[in-house]
């Protein structure tokens, strides 16, 4: 049998205020140290908010696996990332008839959070789960046919300390190979809510 | 040797096509480059162009008509009324205190007659606009109040010119009866009971041009654009200003100021961009070659007859005019080096000196000999004045007011270091140097505009002053070690000449360039520069956003069309910079402005043709 190839993966990096979020540099910066994976980051591409459709379409189909990372402001995304989603997915072509062009993509969330999983509980002071308020965009991927992978959450991102942030970094690039692997299915990742759940050491 | 005109006109073309890059080299200016053109085919030197040489300067005189006729176009009467206190101001202080004090000097020192001291006096006080202009141009000085104020003073001068040449015939009263050697075109026919009467004759004439001006010569030049035929516009730019300049002469007056006048008539007018480039070429060459000729003229016979005669006399005149000039830079309040450059600017005799020397002798009041003897002065002093300014720059005005640099200021540190220099803080430049500022990017600034150096100076910039295209400037402003080089002249021209020496100097900084416009923008795209920006760009598409929205139209997406529209036209800019060179090169460079807006608009359908707008809501 062929070996198969890579998953090629696209992270759309949304943060409006990078140079002062030591959370995302980790991130990025453990994104940048697995090769073959694509990164763009969107508020410096599109600064005036005037997203170029054709453009991230072509981007978004030479992909196989789509990373939304960004700060969960107010228990969503940031307003590019909003205007990204509302461009960009367009019917016709992302959803809606004959919009097919995403279909079977993996697709997730890798968020960077003030608040930890303790707040983000029932009887915590946000009342609802993590997983539970992205919902809108776990139903944005099924609408476009994609597959809506565990989220990744690094809680307390204002306080995290170094050791933490690498540690989170560390954790993140696992992720990253793990989704590239041509082993991986998808399946095998259905009951998991958070990749921090998961132990990939 | 009488020479045929293909051999005169190949060995004037020839020595302006040696020395005028020579003398660009040198740094000495083009206007030099054509008198020592003329001076080394003239008959003392080679002797390649012998007494036609007059007969050739009266023919290329025509260059100073078109160049006062294009000063007229540059200047619509709104623009001349706001200058009219300097013009008059400066201008009847430096002509009135010139000639009384060069009055003295010939009548008592030299010992002229009364009429000659007077006329010689009066022709003396005028400055060369044509050098000046020139000059101010070159060294992109024209908006600093030196460049200002010398634009006053010789527009004063040259309408001046009117009343002076009315004035001449009075001088002759007296002397021996008009000699009858005059040059063809300067007598002019009879024009009877007129010739009596010159003030209404001026009059008249003036009355004439004005009326043709106003409700003819645009009707006349829109059915001719009609025909879209190059030739005939051009053809009909000739034809207004060679035949405003016969009428003027057929009134006994000067045929450049009739140009002047028509060309302030016409400043308005749409077709301005159209004459400027049809007649531009036509002055420059003529202009160039009347430098020539004047350089074919100085007799040095006569020179080595009176050597010591002429040699004091040109320092004298030089001296009075300079002197004069600082009186009037300091009552008119110019700041030290200012006054050292206005006066040392227009310190030469000009071309007009020559055309009243010319109606002088005709009028019979000189003779030959002195008339000689007058003109080599005013020659050598033009040739001087070139050699003055370069002193004046290299050694005296860095003693005087404004530095080049602050190295002795305490204020600033020598050591600083900035990353990135701005060449040019006019009103672009300003406001971007400004902006840095507010991010905490500090930035050396070039500037040749000594008050506002002085001025930012107060302000604690680090500033340099003097031409940015100096590669000395450039290197204590620390170009060696800058990352950035942003260029924002207000002049196209200084603009490509501060990046091609970048480019060959400081290849490792990274150049951001101000552009005018479309065409300027695509000069520099051919140097292989990246970062131009055309100023009127992102104001006029958001002067549109505004007016979409006076129209009802919603702000955000009449902002979302702005964005996409800028875009699209950097796009289209980059690729007709391509393709515009598989066009024809010749034409020139407003004809070539509106060949691309044609092209422009017609790849424009292109872009409404794009995909229908489907952000948010499905059209």
């Amino acid at each position: 049998m062929l070996e198969q190839a890579q998953r090629k993966i696209l992270i759309l990096f949304f943060h409006p205020r990078y140079e002062d979020s030591n959370a995302n540099r980790g991130l990025v910066e453990a994104a940048n140290s697995v090769a073959g994976v694509t990164l763009r980051d969107l508020y410096e591409l599109y600064p005036d908010f005037n997203i170029d459709v054709p453009k991230e379409q072509a981007v978004l189909l030479a992909h196989d696996v789509i990373i939304w990372q960004h700060p969960f402001y107010w228990y969503s995304c940031p307003p590019l990332m909003k205007q990204w989603i509302d461009l960009v997915l367009e019917h016709g072509w992302a959803y809606g008839h004959q919009g097919d062009k995403l279909a079977g993509k993996w697709i997730m969330n890798a968020i960077t959070s003030g608040g930890n999983f303790d707040l983000y509980k029932r009887d915590g002071r946000n009342r609802f789960t993590y997983r539970e308020l992205l919902a809108p965009f776990d139903q944005t991927a099924f609408l476009c046919h994609m597959v809506y992978l565990p989220s990744f959450i690094v809680p307390g991102a204002n306080r995290v300390s170094q050791e933490q942030m690498a540690q989170y970094a560390h954790r993140y690039a696992q992720v990253l190979r793990l989704l590239q692997a041509p082993g991986t299915s998808a399946n095998q990742l259905a009951d998991v809510a958070y990749f921090n759940d998961l132990n990939l050491d | 040797m009488a020479n045929s005109v293909l051999q005169n006109a190949v060995i004037l073309l020839g020595a302006a096509l040696v020395f005028v890059p020579i003398a660009k080299r040198l740094g000495i200016g083009s206007v030099l480059g054509y008198l020592l053109g003329g001076i080394v085919i003239g008959p003392s030197v080679l002797g390649l162009i012998g007494q036609e040489s007059e007969d050739i300067m009266h023919a290329t005189e025509f260059g100073v008509v078109m160049m006062l006729f294009l000063i007229g176009l540059e200047l619509n009467p709104q623009a001349f009324w706001k200058m009219r206190k300097s013009i008059v101001g400066m201008g009847a202080l430096q002509m009135g205190l010139t000639s009384v004090l060069l009055f003295p000097l010939f009548y008592g020192v030299f010992g002229y007659p009364l009429n000659v001291s007077i006329a010689v006096a009066l022709s003396f006080a005028l400055s060369s606009t044509a050098i000046v202009l020139q000059t101010l141009k070159e060294k992109g000085l024209d908006k600093t109040q030196a460049g200002q104020s010398s634009f006053a003073v010789l527009l004063f001068q040259d309408i001046a010119v009117i009343p002076l040449l009315a004035l001449l015939p009075l001088l002759a009263v007296g002397a021996a009866s008009p000699s009858d050697g005059g040059h063809a075109g300067h007598g002019g026919p009879d024009l009877g009971i007129l010739s009596d009467y010159p003030s209404l004759t001026i009059l008249l004439a003036v009355l004439f041009i004005i009326v043709l001006g106003r409700f003819f010569i645009s009707p006349f030049l829109v059915i001719i654009a009609r025909t879209h035929m190059r030739e005939l516009f051009t053809a009909s730019a000739l034809f207004i200003v060679i035949g405003v300049a016969w009428v003027m002469e057929l009134a006994g007056i000067s045929a450049a100021l009739g140009a002047f006048l028509a060309g302030v008539l016409l400043a308005n007018s749409e077709f301005r961009h159209e004459l400027e480039s049809d007649i531009e070429p036509f002055k420059g060459v003529l202009l160039g070659l009347f430098f020539t000729a004047v350089g074919c003229t100085i007799h040095f016979e006569t020179i080595l007859e009176n050597p010591g005669r002429i040699a004091l006399l040109v320092f004298l005149v030089i001296a009075i005019k300079a002197g004069v000039l600082l009186l009037v830079g300091r009552v008119f309040r110019l700041v030290s080096d200012q006054t050292l450059l206005f006066a040392f600017l227009l310190s030469q005799v000009g071309e007009f000196a020559f055309v009243l020397l010319a109606s002088t002798s005709q009028l019979g009041i000189i003779d030959k000999g002195s008339l000689d003897l007058f003109m080599a002065v005013v020659t050598i002093s033009m040739i001087l004045s070139s050699v003055l300014l370069f002193v004046n720059e290299k050694f005296i005005a860095p003693r005087f007011g404004v530095t080049e640099a602050v190295a002795d200021s305490p204020a600033v540190a020598i050591s600083e270091q900035n990353e990135t220099i701005i060449a040019g803080f006019g009103h672009f430049g300003s406001t971007l140097g400004r902006f840095l500022r507010a991010n905490g990017v500090k930035a050396t600034i070039l500037d040749n505009d000594s008050d506002r150096v002085s001025l930012l100076r107060k302000m604690g910039f680090k500033v340099f002053y003097g031409d940015a295209t100096r590669l000395d400037l450039l290197e204590s402003a620390g170009a060696g070690k800058a990352k950035i080089l942003i260029s924002a002249i207000d002049s196209p021209d200084k603009n490509a000449e501060l990046a091609d020496v970048v480019q060959k100097h400081f290849p490792h900084l990274k150049v951001f360039m101000r552009a005018k416009n479309r065409s300027d923008a695509y000069e520099l795209m051919d140097k292989g520069l990246e970062n131009i920006y055309r100023e009127s760009m992102h104001s006029s598409v958001f002067l549109g956003v505004d007016v979409l929205s006076e129209l009802g139209h919603r702000k955000y997406t009449s902002h979302r069309k702005a964005s996409e529209f800028i875009r699209y036209d950097t796009e289209a800019l980059q690729r007709l910079a391509k393709e515009r060179h598989t066009r024809e090169s010749y034409i020139t460079s407003v004809r070539q402005e509106i060949e691309l807006q044609e092209r422009l608009l017609s790849e424009d359908g292109k872009f409404f043709d794009q995909r229908a707008d489907g952000a948010w809501e499905r059209p």
